[in-house]
């Protein structure tokens, strides 16, 4: 391949004959002195002539021989001029030109600026990326010779901010800040390096210019600065969305029932494990379709989650109605049994779920912070089931039964509301609910049996700062929370987060016991 | 008129309960103690150090549940954070012994081992006076006592009670235990305090230490029984049932809820210091997981087993329950999580007045049939 790579080149080269490169240059390749040989590695990249990418794609890659006072190329059994291109008989004994490590990065970055000429603009974009971090003073006449050139205004830009990187060893002080200027308008960690050297006396003699580049420092530290506060939101946003999944599930059955569901985290924990199950299936029977056991999932741990909160309902929570704190007992009772029965079913330890590859990667909205799908797809996903939810509660019969069984039970009874099997459905959909939170949680974080044990309480502070008895409170708390305790782990830590927060909500419920959105009206008891 | 105070404490309790309290402090403090010594190990009347241990380490817990009964069977306040007080009063005396060990420890440093780990050079400031018993008996009732007075004031002057207020308890014990664990919060980290060689200057381990720890916590237990029912006898106990049954009623009538549960509150978070105290030496570690959630829930279990709103139910409770976990945790340990979770479910659905209640049932049915 590389071979006929460079026969390919070498072809083109001899069609244009006038191009032909400095024999002198070209042997100065061969050099003894390393020095030497970067030198004139420069100065053929310089002129940007289409043969230097012939003559420099041969060196690095061991093709290149001296042989008497010539450069020639070597390969297979036929043998060029490196300066023309023009075949010439085989050389009786041709000797290899050492390359090192230093000739083979400065190759490679002097290939990589020829790129900057290829007619492909992906070729071209490609190379003015990875120049970026790599740009030398050397380099300045080149990068301006392609800024001329260059039509497109995504590699222009690039190309005008490897130019400032290089400029920014010019003698000239005018060139200098010129190039600071235009470097202070970027927000990347990597220019930031560039430039602080600049804010050194030492480095920088002219104060002008030193002043412009701790201006530019201080600017870009801004930007920094800024992204990571956007990145630590959007995580909070993302932790929220979570806490929402979470809280969504006990907005209703703890919420709009009055039930405290201390399982509540368990049947989290069982819409993962469902989504575990799916995925070994799609392994075992589907596993070219692997990518689609999430969607798949979906369902299947609304209902698994839902059969176990039926269950729960049936069994034991029906008993204990208006009797808060025993069912408080005697659903953490049922949360015991739960882990356990995981522990049985599936052993004590974490199981692997893994993302599907549509959900790896991000999105890059500036050089220090990338979006990854993960967290935006969990966070579209809560929107999507908080519509549901709203839709079902306001929208549907089976909403305006559970709003009626909530609001006076006996009179729902009286007008024909199944009252005892809209309690079942009610708490069925809680939980199912609860299950969708746990395919969103086995996407981020550890799936095992112990998992719904860490959000209980998380979720539970949402309800109680959210206030009981609609939907609103609970999403808002749940937002203010994560995005309150993710910004605040960035600069406390994540143990003193957690309990400043906590703090906060006991002080907040001084302030208002019935949470932000209040029920109106009188309640006693 | 009113009678003076010893003969309040003495009638607190009808004379069957006094003798009852009588033989078990006989048994505590003479039989064991005798059993455990004259006899040799392989005896049939040998008592073990297992279950002198076993046995001290359920009364601290009997304690624990005799403090949780007196909020939550007469306040009915339900608590799920009693294992912070617990704790606190364990990690308190745990400083003390910390300090006991001197240079015995495997760094051979004036320092805590933990400490010579983390490359500190002195103590941190709340360990000041740690090596005094007095100071240190103080803080065991006094750290519980601060953060249940500050905690208590503030949840109940905003009247935050029944599910709210379990949860908030909940959560404070949660973040208390991330908290611990942090290595920088100065009491050990994950592994807590342990490694303890001495208390008082006697071997920690020696079987006379041990009992005399077990006689302690026996005396312990009797006394707070006593107290118990004399609290809930005197005028204080009937208004707080009061404040259980009818809140609002009582308000109307004139009383303020907010110190009757305070005061209740903080003597309950002081018993469970005090037990933490006593458990501390005679089980020998005290470590953060003291603190989790789940701790203080079951404390709760071991109260409605026996039976709430009666003083023998906990310590029932607390002897049953354990007694079959240490039995389950060594024949059947995957199952004692399914029967820990379904004796909540049991006890909720079918004992709400736990085995007292169902003892007092069987007798009313005898009488019923004698008549």
């Amino acid at each position: 391949m590389k071979k006929t790579l460079i026969a390919l080149l070498l072809s083109l080269g001899s069609l244009s004959t006038q191009a032909a490169l400095d024999p002198g240059r070209v042997r100065q390749l061969a050099a003894e002195d390393s020095s030497d040989k970067v030198a004139a590695i420069q100065q053929i990249t310089e002129n940007a002539d289409p043969d230097a990418v012939r003559v420099l794609t041969a060196m690095s890659e061991d093709s290149l021989y001296l042989a008497g006072d010539q450069a020639v190329i070597i390969t297979d059994d036929s043998a060029f001029d490196a300066a023309t291109g023009d075949a010439i008989k085989m050389p009786a004994n041709p000797e290899s030109i050492t390359v090192n490590n230093r000739i083979r990065g400065e190759l490679a970055s002097a290939l990589a600026a020829l790129k900057l000429f290829d007619a492909d603009r992906e070729v071209r974009l490609a190379s003015a990326e990875e120049l970026q971090s790599k740009v030398s003073a050397g380099m300045a006449p080149l990068l301006k010779k392609a800024l001329a050139q260059e039509a497109d205004a995504r590699i222009k830009g690039l190309l005008t901010l490897a130019y400032a990187q290089a400029n920014l060893g010019n003698a000239d002080p005018a060139a200098r800040l010129d190039a600071v200027r235009a470097l202070a308008e970027t927000s990347s960690p990597v220019i930031k390096s560039v430039l602080l050297p600049l804010t050194d006396k030492a480095n920088e003699p002219d104060d002008k210019v030193r002043y412009e580049a701790i201006a530019a420092v201080k600017a870009i530290d801004g930007r920094l600065a800024m992204a990571e506060n956007v990145g630590q939101a959007f995580s909070g946003l993302s932790l929220g969305s979570i806490l929402l999944l979470g809280a969504l599930g006990l907005a209703i059955t703890y919420g709009v029932m009055g039930i405290i569901n201390m399982a509540h985290g368990e049947l989290l924990m069982v819409g993962a494990y469902a989504t575990y199950g799916m995925q070994t299936l799609f392994r075992a029977y589907f596993p070219d379709a692997i990518d689609w056991y999430l969607p798949a999932a979906i369902p299947v741990a609304f209902f698994a989650a839902a059969m176990v909160g039926v269950l729960m309902e049936r069994t034991v929570i029906r008993w204990l109605y208006g009797r808060t704190l025993e069912t408080l007992l005697a659903t953490w009772g049922l949360s015991l049994v739960l882990i356990q029965s995981a522990r049985v079913l599936f052993g004590a330890q974490n199981v692997e779920v893994a993302n599907p590859s549509w959900m790896s990667g991000g999105i890059e909205v500036l050089p220090n912070l990338i979006l990854p799908w993960n967290r935006i797809i969990i966070v579209g996903f809560a929107v999507f089931v908080l519509l549901l939810v709203w839709l079902l509660m306001n929208k549907t019969r089976l909403g305006m039964f559970v709003r009626a069984v909530t609001q006076n039970r006996p009179m729902a009874g009286c007008v024909g509301v199944p009252t005892s099997r809209i309690d079942t459905m009610a708490f069925a959909l809680g939980a199912g609910i609860a299950g969708l939170g746990g395919v969103a949680l086995s996407q981020i974080s550890n799936v095992g049996p112990d998992m719904g044990q860490g959000y209980i309480v998380d979720s539970f502070m949402v309800v109680v700062v959210g206030g009981v008895g609609q939907l609103a409170g609970a999403v808002w708390a749940a937002l203010g929370l994560g995005i309150f305790s993710k910004l605040l782990e960035g600069w406390a830590g994540a143990v003193i987060a957690k309990i400043s927060i906590l703090v906060c909500i006991i002080i907040f419920i001084q302030k208002r016991p019935q949470g932000i959105f209040a029920l109106k009206g009188r309640f006693v008891e | 008129m009113r009678k003076p105070l010893t003969i309040r404490i003495l009638s607190a309790l009808d004379k069957k309960s006094w003798l009852a309290l009588g033989v078990f402090l006989a048994l505590a403090l003479v039989v064991v103690p005798v059993l455990h010594l004259t006899f040799p190990e392989d005896s049939a009347f040998h008592v073990s150090t297992y279950a002198i241990t076993l046995i001290g380490k359920i009364m601290c817990y009997a304690l624990v549940a005799v403090a949780m009964d007196l909020i939550w069977g007469y306040g009915g306040i339900l608590s799920l954070g009693h294992g912070l007080f617990f704790a606190l009063g364990g990690y308190a005396f745990g400083l003390y012994l910390m300090r006991q060990i001197g240079r015995d420890g495997s760094y051979g440093a004036d320092l805590p081992d933990f400490m010579v780990f983390l490359d500190w050079k002195e103590l941190p400031w709340f360990w000041v006076g740690s090596d005094s018993f007095g100071w240190v008996a103080l803080l065991v009732m006094a750290v519980p006592a601060l953060v249940a007075f500050v905690f208590g004031y503030f949840a109940f002057r905003s009247r935050i009670k029944g599910v709210y207020f379990s949860i908030i308890t909940q959560a404070l014990t949660y973040a208390a235990m991330l908290l611990f664990f942090r290595n920088e919060t100065g009491f050990g980290g994950n592994n807590g305090f342990t490694d303890f060689k001495r208390v008082l200057g006697y071997t920690i381990t020696a079987p006379e230490t041990r009992l005399v720890l077990f006689g302690l916590t026996a005396v312990m237990l009797a006394a707070t029984l006593v107290f118990a029912a004399w609290l809930v006898k005197s005028k204080f106990g009937r208004v707080l049932t009061a404040i259980r049954d009818a809140e609002n009623r009582v308000m109307f009538i004139g009383y303020n809820p907010l110190w009757y549960k305070l005061t209740i509150w903080v003597i309950s978070a002081v018993l469970c210091g005090i037990a933490g105290a006593l458990y501390v030496p005679q089980v020998g570690i005290i470590n953060p997981s003291e603190m989790s959630p789940a701790n203080s829930i079951e404390i709760a279990i071991w109260v409605a087993v026996g039976g709430r709103g009666t003083l023998i139910g906990p310590v029932i409770g607390a002897f049953v329950v354990n007694l079959a976990k240490s039995w389950f945790t060594v024949s059947f340990p995957e199952y004692w999580l399914f029967f820990l979770g379904l004796l909540f479910i049991v006890v909720t659905l079918m004992l709400p007045q736990g085995l007292v209640g169902l003892w007092k049932k069987i007798q009313a049915k005898k009488g019923a049939e004698a008549c």
